[in-house]
């Protein structure tokens, strides 16, 4: 399977199964669309009628070269992965490696679009003990079988109404981690009203990343993200960010924000976020029911697939002007990226991540808080919900039949399965929109990639 | 003339042979914890290092 789209004023091809990805020029754009429909002779007529000033050996070249690529395995490659899927899952079957801790289901913001329903995932306010904490680490590395890196969020509501246990936390998992031959990576999400000094000093130590939270202009960001008395966080929180991002020293960060139906025009927001000297940037579209009013309508889609392009080009414009930034999801690592069992083997939600929620019990991810049906267990007594573990294990891209024929399956892996389970009642369904602004993504992150490896050439 | 220029890439069919070791990082860990992407995780198997050389 070949994807062929124009952008940014480049005509670029990927090789969906081989992983290569090409630019272009027109005549070979127009002969690579229909090689495997024509013979050879055929191909050659319609390309000579369609650019009759090209001569008959020109065209042959290309014709010969779209050809060398085809028997090189770089266009045209069958899909032949299908038998591999769940082979990565299987091999590591029983293995954790990722927990999303819970640390604290109440939050100091009443954020109205919040998918956790400020914090308290539809259930109790409740904090995490730090006997909970531990046996949840215990229970990491107990399960992690050969894996080195143990990945550790500390996630809410808002995890520093009890930095406390987080600093406790940390601390122990350090005291254990030589002695069990494994290596913490933490995580800090954060809303940022409590961010002090002894956070900052303790976060840039010892969280490998901080995710700060930030929907980008202030009227935007106040709109939703305010106290309980209704109060906006923007001036209060943007101050700390700063600091906090200063004294990181270039340490991994991600300024996140959450984009809904009232900024579309989301790009706004990124470029706040550069005018507050933040370079590390992810936006992300709201989760939300279908009739909320957060939520994305058709025309806000059009809009954001448009501002996803304009923010592909703000970064080719900020390269070159020397003050490059990240966007999340337009980073692409072509040549040291994912193998192909990460690639069809799904997001890891349930079986080697889950998330523990204050008092111990485990869910397949975050976002499946909450709701009983999907608790896996608990930390104390382990997995026993045999059932619900195997859809997610079984759960990968050719598990969905609407994935076979989409060329950003290997990009995507299937995609989220709290948002499948969200829009469709099933983890193995597909949440159309979201596929739609993923597709998007990818074909400006791949752009960026060609464009910066054609600017590079030229230098 | 050169028609088509190939950027380097991860040949994915090649990365059957070394790949799977799961070190790498969970999807959705780091930053967006709203939607899946594995386009941006980093390959953290040194085996696979040396097959792209």
């Amino acid at each position: 399977m070949i994807h062929c789209y124009q952008l940014g004023g480049y005509n670029i091809v990927l090789d969906v199964c081989s992983g290569a990805v090409h630019a272009v020029d027109e005549l070979a754009y127009d002969m690579i669309g229909q090689f495997e429909q024509s013979s050879e002779t055929e191909l050659l007529n319609a390309m000579q009628k369609k650019y009759p000033q090209v001569p008959r050996e020109e065209l042959q070249e290309c014709y010969g070269q779209i050809n060398a690529l085809r028997e090189d395995g770089q266009l045209f490659t069958p899909d032949v992965f299908e038998p591999m899927a769940g082979k990565l899952k299987e091999k590591s079957a029983g293995v954790i490696k990722a927990l999303c801790l819970h640390v604290a289901h109440t939050c100091n913001l009443n954020c109205a679009y919040c998918f956790a329903s400020q914090g308290k995932y539809n259930g109790e306010r409740a904090v995490m003990s730090f006997e909970v904490g531990k046996q949840a680490l215990d229970f990491l590395v107990e399960h992690s079988g050969s894996r080195h890196n143990l990945e550790v969020d500390f996630f809410g509501g808002e995890p520093l109404m009890n930095f406390q246990v987080v600093k406790d936390l940390v601390a122990y998992a350090r005291s254990i981690e030589k002695t069990a031959g494994k290596n913490f990576r933490f995580t800090l999400t954060t809303n940022g009203m409590l961010i002090d000094d002894d956070v900052i000093d303790f976060a840039n130590r010892e969280m490998s990343n901080v995710v700060l939270s930030l929907d980008g202009r202030k009227e935007v960001h106040d709109r939703y993200r305010v106290d309980y008395a209704g109060n906006g966080s923007w001036e209060r929180i943007v101050p700390k960010f700063q600091k906090l991002v200063e004294a990181r020293g270039g340490k991994n960060y991600y300024m996140r924000g959450t984009f809904t139906h009232y900024n579309p025009d989301f790009l706004n927001d990124i470029r706040q976020m550069l005018d507050l000297g933040f370079t590390e940037l992810s936006m992300e579209p709201v989760v939300c029911a279908p009739d909320d009013p957060a939520a994305l309508t058709e025309e806000d889609k059009k809009i954001v697939l448009e501002q996803y392009e304009k923010l592909a080009e703000l970064m080719l414009e900020r390269d070159r002007e020397g003050m490059p930034f990240t966007f999340y999801h337009y980073m692409i690592d072509l040549r040291g990226g994912p193998c192909i069992y990460k690639r069809i083997s799904g997001c890891g939600s349930g079986t080697e991540y889950m998330a523990v929620t204050p008092w111990g019990d485990l869910y397949p991810c975050h976002q499946f808080v909450g709701d009983e049906h999907f608790k896996l267990g608990d930390i104390w007594h382990g997995l026993n919900n045999p059932e619900v573990q195997g859809q997610f294990a079984s759960c990968n891209v050719y598990a969905k039949p609407e994935c076979r024929d989409c060329w950003a399956r290997l990009y995507c892996s299937g995609g989220c399965a709290a948002n499948a389970y969200h829009a469709t009642g099933s983890i193995t369904g597909v949440y159309e929109t979201g596929c739609e602004l993923f597709r998007k993504r990818m074909e400006c992150a791949i752009m960026l990639a060609v464009a910066r490896s054609a600017e590079n050439a030229e230098e | 003339m050169k028609h088509i220029v190939t950027l380097k890439t991860r040949n994915l069919c090649e990365s059957a042979a070394k790949g799977g070791c799961g070190e790498c990082q969970t999807s959705c860990q780091s930053a967006c914890k709203t939607s899946c992407g594995i386009a941006n995780q980093k390959c953290e198997n040194t085996n696979s290092v040396k097959e792209n050389k």
